[in-house]
């Protein structure tokens, strides 16, 4: 095995890592603090990764650049869906908040199939099938447009839970509701406002998806499988975990494509899984007890 | 009459009694098993096809034969009444979805384009005695288990991959060309782990003058092929012999454009993926010049004309070209099961099931010598031809009798095509 061609996948798995920690962003959010596990997360995406697609085919606006208005509307989605729908829930059994999240996934997932049908849309950017070299290495240009957008969208959430009285609030809640609720703090609204920035972080990744994979219904389990995954070895609750993860699970399939083979990917994904959860419950960067 | 006069048998005949007799009649008619019914007008066929999943594009693609079927086995005077039925791409679904046509009333089913649910469906069709025809699925152990009421009119992954080889062998010959290497990268799934064994069997014994560097397994569902097209590019194989399906043939060729990689050949042993319409407008030029070593529609065939019209009366918005494969075979065996209830009269399924067994049917669209089963229920006579991509279009181009424009190779580069 050469080392270029180890260090092409180390890249390679690197950049894609970035991505996958982008995906798993907002499951962290919402779990971490609202504590309703989002079983339509991958459904979400994926229809971020349709209105993205139909902004780039009727306005030609760039998935990049989609970002940010398809980030907005589903953070409102998200505030809505948590006052109208969700917050009745979060006082009650995991499995209410499963059926309902799940009846949620079938909903998007059949809405999109009956809209858009089976087959993969694509968005030709004039760019996606750009690359550039580095040395003997070959970087594609769409992956590291992605993994860029990860980083500034991880930063602008860090910044926002630790600069202003709303992330910090946000935090209160997370610690101890009933506590939060006594010293004033709506905690209604912190939820809603924590939900809608949950999917706000699934509607940035599912744009951003769109230059690298073609939406198409299909995608969505698999997807919150990943971020399943990702959260879990990451950190319940932890952003920098989530990424942190994102680039470990990244860097593990990459390499066990080389060293075994690439249908093993999901094998290693899933090993180093097994592995956090015995060494490591509370996942890499969890807080312990 | 009188009450108290005398009659005929053992009771007399009033209102209540024959009401009573009315009902059980009904209810013994209703509740009787298949063959007191199976006299007949016409057959009730279910479609089994994934037309969503993973696998729609095909499924989708195998549908549009089943509509173009209905309207053309009526017009020849069959009488077939189809059921659509979606196996979403999923096995579980394929077994549930088999046996709920059968509880419904199927009395044939089709499909199901897949091999690992074609398996499924034919546990499900030997319980219940119910024909089985597979329209598309390649996996060799279908016909090697002793079903009973199935038959396959497909190529079986080995003779997918034996043709497809000689094949090759024959565009290297027509064009000249000495190709020193190849690897061959298939998808993980049952059909391609099928075509995995068939080549690691045949190759050694083709005699081809190239060597076979690796076999690489993926995952069809992976997000993107790049580690795969990494490895691929660190062997630098002459030829890339490829086992896709719909999705996983697009990332492929994209992540050897953006990885620079530019083999002189790409070319199925048998395969799908690089003829759906889905890889025609996601890639566009760069979908062309793409080989396949599969069977293909006979374009001199009358049936082939027929089926073409009938094809886009059904589906005007859909190419004939493209979906041909899958739809020819697909109405092949609508064909097969409507010929044998003509035969045989009866929907009863063992019954049915031998006149599909003794069909022997000249006039059809897909190449290949008449369609017979032998004693394992495989249809022997299904050729294999060579399609190249070009203008976004499958076109024969080999054998030299059928092929309407010759081959080109090497493959030009990815850059500079329109």
């Amino acid at each position: 095995m050469s080392l270029t061609l180890s260090a092409s996948v180390i890249v390679q798995g690197v950049l894609t890592g970035l991505v996958y920690g982008l995906m798993a962003l907002g499951l962290s959010v919402i779990f971490g603090i609202v504590r309703v596990v989002n079983f339509a997360h991958g459904e979400f995406a994926v229809l971020a990764m349709y209105i993205a697609y139909l902004l780039f085919f009727w306005l030609k606006l760039d998935p990049f650049l989609a970002a940010l208005p398809i980030a907005a509307l589903f953070f409102g989605v998200g505030y809505l869906l948590q006052r109208a729908l969700i917050n009745s829930f979060v006082a009650r059994a995991e499995h209410d908040q499963f059926i309902l999240m799940v009846g949620l996934a079938i909903v998007l997932v059949n809405g999109c199939l009956m809209i858009f049908g089976p087959e993969a849309r694509h968005a030709e950017l004039s760019y996606s099938l750009d690359s550039w070299l580095a040395g003997p290495l070959i970087i594609d240009a769409v992956r590291v447009y992605a993994a860029i957008g990860s980083l500034v969208v991880a930063l602008m959430l860090l910044a926002f839970f630790r600069l202003t009285d709303t992330g910090t609030a946000i935090r209160a809640c997370a610690d101890n509701r009933l506590a939060a609720a006594i010293v004033g703090l709506d905690t209604r609204r912190l939820y809603a406002l924590t939900f809608g920035l949950g999917l706000a972080c699934v509607g940035a990744a599912g744009a951003m998806q769109t230059a690298i994979i073609d939406p198409n219904p299909s995608l969505a389990p698999g997807m919150t499988l990943l971020a399943f995954t990702v959260v879990i070895v990451g950190g319940l609750g932890s952003l920098i975990g989530a990424l942190f993860a994102g680039i470990l699970i990244g860097v593990a399939e990459a390499l066990s494509s080389l060293v075994m083979a690439p249908s093993m990917k999901s094998l290693a994904s899933f090993a180093v899984l097994v592995l956090v959860l015995v060494l490591r419950p509370q996942g890499l960067f969890g807080k312990g007890g | 009459m009188s009450r108290s006069g005398p009659h005929f048998g053992a009771a007399r005949v009033d209102r209540r009694t024959l009401l009573l007799a009315g009902t059980t009649l009904s209810l013994a008619t209703l509740a009787a098993p298949p063959a007191t019914r199976a006299q007949a007008k016409s057959l009730r066929v279910a479609s089994l096809l994934p037309r969503s999943g993973f696998l729609a594009p095909a499924g989708q693609s195998c549908h549009r034969g089943a509509l173009a079927a209905q309207a053309l086995l009526t017009d020849l005077g069959h009488a077939i009444e189809i059921v659509h039925i979606d196996t979403e791409s999923n096995v579980e679904t394929a077994r549930t979805q088999a046996e709920r046509a059968i509880n419904e009333g199927a009395q044939a089913l089709v499909g199901p384009f897949e091999s690992g649910a074609a398996l499924a469906i034919a546990q499900v069709c030997e319980q219940r005695k119910v024909p089985f025809i597979v329209n598309i699925a390649a996996a060799p152990q279908l016909t090697e288990q002793g079903y009973q009421f199935l038959v396959r009119n497909f190529q079986t992954g080995g003779q997918l991959v034996a043709n497809g080889l000689k094949l090759i062998a024959s565009l290297l010959d027509a064009q000249k060309l000495s190709y020193q290497s190849a690897v061959f990268l298939h998808a993980n799934d049952t059909f391609g782990t099928a075509q995995r064994g068939a080549m690691d069997a045949l190759f050694p014994k083709a005699n081809l003058p190239f060597k076979l560097l690796d076999s690489i397994a993926y995952d069809p569902r992976a997000q993107d092929l790049s580690v795969e097209v990494t490895r691929l590019r660190s062997l630098s194989p002459d030829i890339v012999m490829v086992v896709t399906r719909a999705g996983d043939a697009v990332k492929l060729v994209r992540d050897m454009v953006r990885q620079r990689f530019e083999p002189k050949a790409i070319i199925s042993p048998g395969s799908p993926g690089l003829y759906d319409e889905e890889f025609f407008q996601t890639l566009g030029p760069l979908s062309d010049f793409m080989i396949y070593n599969v069977p293909w529609v006979n374009p001199k065939s009358a049936m082939t004309s027929a089926l073409e019209k009938a094809f886009a009366k059904a589906n005007p918005s859909n190419r004939f070209a493209v979906d041909c494969l899958n739809a020819g075979f697909t109405f092949e065996a609508f064909l097969i099961a409507a010929d044998a209830f003509k035969r045989a009269g009866t929907s009863n399924g063992p019954e049915l099931m031998a006149a599909i067994r003794a069909s022997n049917i000249t006039e059809h669209v897909m190449t290949g010598g008449p369609i017979t089963f032998d004693a394992k229920g495989q249809n022997p006579n299904i050729a294999s031809v060579s399609v190249q991509n070009i203008k976004r279009t499958p076109t024969v181009v080999l054998p030299a009798d059928i092929a309407t424009t010759a081959p080109v190779m090497p493959m030009p580069g990815w850059q500079g095509r329109s």
